[in-house]
């Protein structure tokens, strides 16, 4: 780093830092990625059980021959590292193995449940990134009234209500009383299929089919296990954001922005949030990765398709190349998450990305 | 001529009174130093002009400015006379200035805003401001970040920012005090010249009697919430009528040398 701040940038010919600090910030996100491989292949090869006795049943494990061409047929006679390389050069091609239980390969398996699991999850993060902001900024603003003590009263509910317990109560009321929103699964049974697959997210499939029908009962039915999923998120958010714009608020330089005059929803938007902006994200970064282990409660009582209850099917099964899978999903979506954070953080302060 | 008009002004926070009758009158072309040990009511004073006080503080007394009493404005005028009539520097740039804002987003969205220039003409005045308190290479200091400067390049882009839109009257809240002593001399030369060449009322709040007796026209020194003596600059140093002004005086540590 040379001695004078700022000598070594926007020169012409350059690259633009932002633009270092992203390349630099995925380089770092592609070796992550082949670390959590080997950890989640070490992982599944350390749990205890075996495989064969899940898969192939008492009577079967009796027979040596049996046995040995099962172990041969899924390459578990080979040495584990051996194993290993053999795993990498798939995922390379794609090729996540074939699910011992299901008889297809985990790619294709995958590729069924996850998008049901982020379009709930991303409903989710979505919702409570939108509330949890606008929340926890009027709170902050109108500190101390009433609606200051009403939003964090609710904040507080949000963190401390478990999610299961929410979900079946949220079922419950909604769904069985009320009969306000339709049960369980991603669509009206009469609906299903009724669009063709492209993104995997029922939402956009339907509106890319141009179908509202199919459009307004995928909402209906995301509607409920998604504020059920955001609502800890929500308060989360809510109580960092009043907490990080009040601290802003006492600063010098929004002091500063006033003195010049500046309209008031200037200095909230340019001076204040940016700022406050800045925890904010932090929180939600880890926030969202504990979100994602909360998809497997609410997908089992929504009876939601998605990749939680695949994770869980194959667990008890040991069905390791999906257990691998989901793992190496999960893994990513975490790295995707912290990746975002880390550009934001570079976007929205200077002197991140200016390092 | 007097610019800004101070009287009898009065703040207090919680039940305690921080100002207790304040007056000050503030001319064009001349440097009025307000003087006072910490928790006289000095950076009060700075700031009740500009109703910037502190959340729960009560006001009462004046402030004149071209026939209006700035106490009274609802805030809509009050925030055109903010920035555009009356301007404030603060104490520490490495906290007053926007840390993730551009140098010229800061300098020119009040510009935009209270004159209502486009984007190319605040950039151009902006550049202009830039060379004018001094820092080098305005073209290029546009686009960088407060980090990238130096407390002294700092601060001068905080007066820079001051002046953007003319104010009559620049309120400058200890504006040395956060910088090295070797840069303080040059601040404080580029605020006394901007003063005489835009015919500014500059307040300016200081504790440090060097830099009052270097560039005030007049001296008021403050205790308690309240002036206790004012005149100007040659005679309250130098012969002050107040024992506390005389005690201040005697405390500089140099003070045998006068």
């Amino acid at each position: 780093m040379s001695d004078i701040p700022g000598a070594r940038r926007g020169r012409a010919g350059r690259v633009p830092p932002l633009v270092r600090f992203l390349v630099r910030r995925v380089l770092l996100a592609v070796l992550m990625a082949w670390g959590i491989t080997l950890v989640t292949f070490v992982l599944t090869n350390l749990v205890p059980g075996d495989p064969v006795a899940a898969n192939l049943g008492q009577r079967a494990l009796g027979d040596p021959a049996i046995v040995a061409q099962w172990r041969a047929e899924h390459g578990l006679d080979k040495p584990l590292w051996q194993q290993y390389v053999i795993h990498l050069q798939g995922l390379v091609h794609g090729d996540l193995g074939t699910s011992q239980q299901s008889h297809r390969p985990v790619s294709q398996d995958l590729a069924e449940y996850v998008p049901a699991t982020l379009e709930l999850a991303g409903a989710a993060i979505l919702v409570s990134l939108v509330l949890g902001v606008a929340f926890g900024v009027v709170a902050a603003l109108r500190r101390d009234r009433v609606s200051d003590h009403v939003l964090r009263l609710l904040s507080l509910i949000g963190i401390s209500v478990p999610t299961f317990w929410l979900a079946l109560l949220a079922f419950y009321v909604f769904f069985y009383r009320l009969q306000l929103t339709p049960g369980s699964g991603r669509v009206d049974a009469a609906l299903g299929g009724a669009v063709p697959g492209v993104t995997g997210l029922q939402t956009v499939d339907a509106l890319l089919a141009g179908r509202w029908d199919v459009f307004t009962s995928a909402v209906g039915h995301l509607v409920t296990p998604a504020l059920v999923l955001a609502l800890y998120t929500i308060g989360l958010l809510t109580r960092f954001t009043r907490s990080a714009v009040l601290e802003v608020l006492g600063q010098d330089y929004v002091r500063a922005a006033r003195a010049k005059g500046l309209p008031g929803r200037t200095i909230l938007f340019t001076y204040v949030l940016r700022s406050a902006l800045v925890p904010v994200i932090t929180v939600a970064g880890l926030a969202f990765g504990s979100l994602l282990s909360g998809t497997v409660l609410v997908e089992a009582i929504f009876a939601w398709p998605g990749v939680g209850q695949y994770a869980y099917k194959s667990a008890t099964t040991l069905d390791l190349p999906a257990v691998m899978g989901v793992g190496l999903v999960v893994g990513v979506v975490y790295l995707v998450i912290n990746l975002i954070v880390d550009v934001l953080y570079g976007v929205i302060d200077p002197r991140v990305r200016l390092q | 001529m007097t610019t800004l008009e101070i009287a009898a002004l009065k703040v207090s926070i919680g039940g305690k009174e921080i100002l207790r009758g304040v007056d000050l009158a503030l001319e064009a072309g001349r440097v009025h130093g307000l003087a006072g040990e910490s928790g006289s009511g000095k950076t009060m004073t700075g700031l009740a002009v500009l109703g910037l006080l502190p959340h729960g503080a009560r006001v009462s007394g004046a402030v004149r400015l071209g026939g209006r009493d700035l106490l009274a404005l609802p805030l809509k005028e009050l925030n055109r006379v903010r920035g555009g009539e009356v301007a404030m520097v603060f104490q520490d740039p490495a906290t007053s200035l926007h840390p993730m804002l551009t140098v010229g987003r800061q300098l020119t969205e009040h510009m935009r805003h209270h004159l209502g220039l486009g984007k190319a003409e605040a950039r151009a005045r902006a550049v202009e401001l830039l060379g004018k308190v001094r820092i080098p290479g305005p073209a290029e200091a546009y686009g960088r970040y407060p980090h990238q400067f130096s407390g002294g390049m700092r601060q001068r882009i905080a007066i820079a920012i001051a002046l953007a839109c003319s104010p009559k009257v620049l309120i400058a809240d200890e504006p040395t005090t956060a910088l090295d002593v070797t840069v303080q001399a040059g601040v404080l030369r580029l605020l006394r010249g901007l003063c005489d060449e835009l015919g500014l009322a500059v307040l300016l709040v200081t504790h440090d009697l060097g830099v009052m007796s270097a560039v005030a026209d007049e001296v008021s020194v403050m205790r308690d919430g309240l002036v206790v003596e004012s005149g100007p600059r040659g005679r309250v140093l130098r012969e002050p009528e107040h024992p506390y002004t005389r005690s201040l005086l005697e405390s500089l540590p140099d003070a045998e040398a006068r």
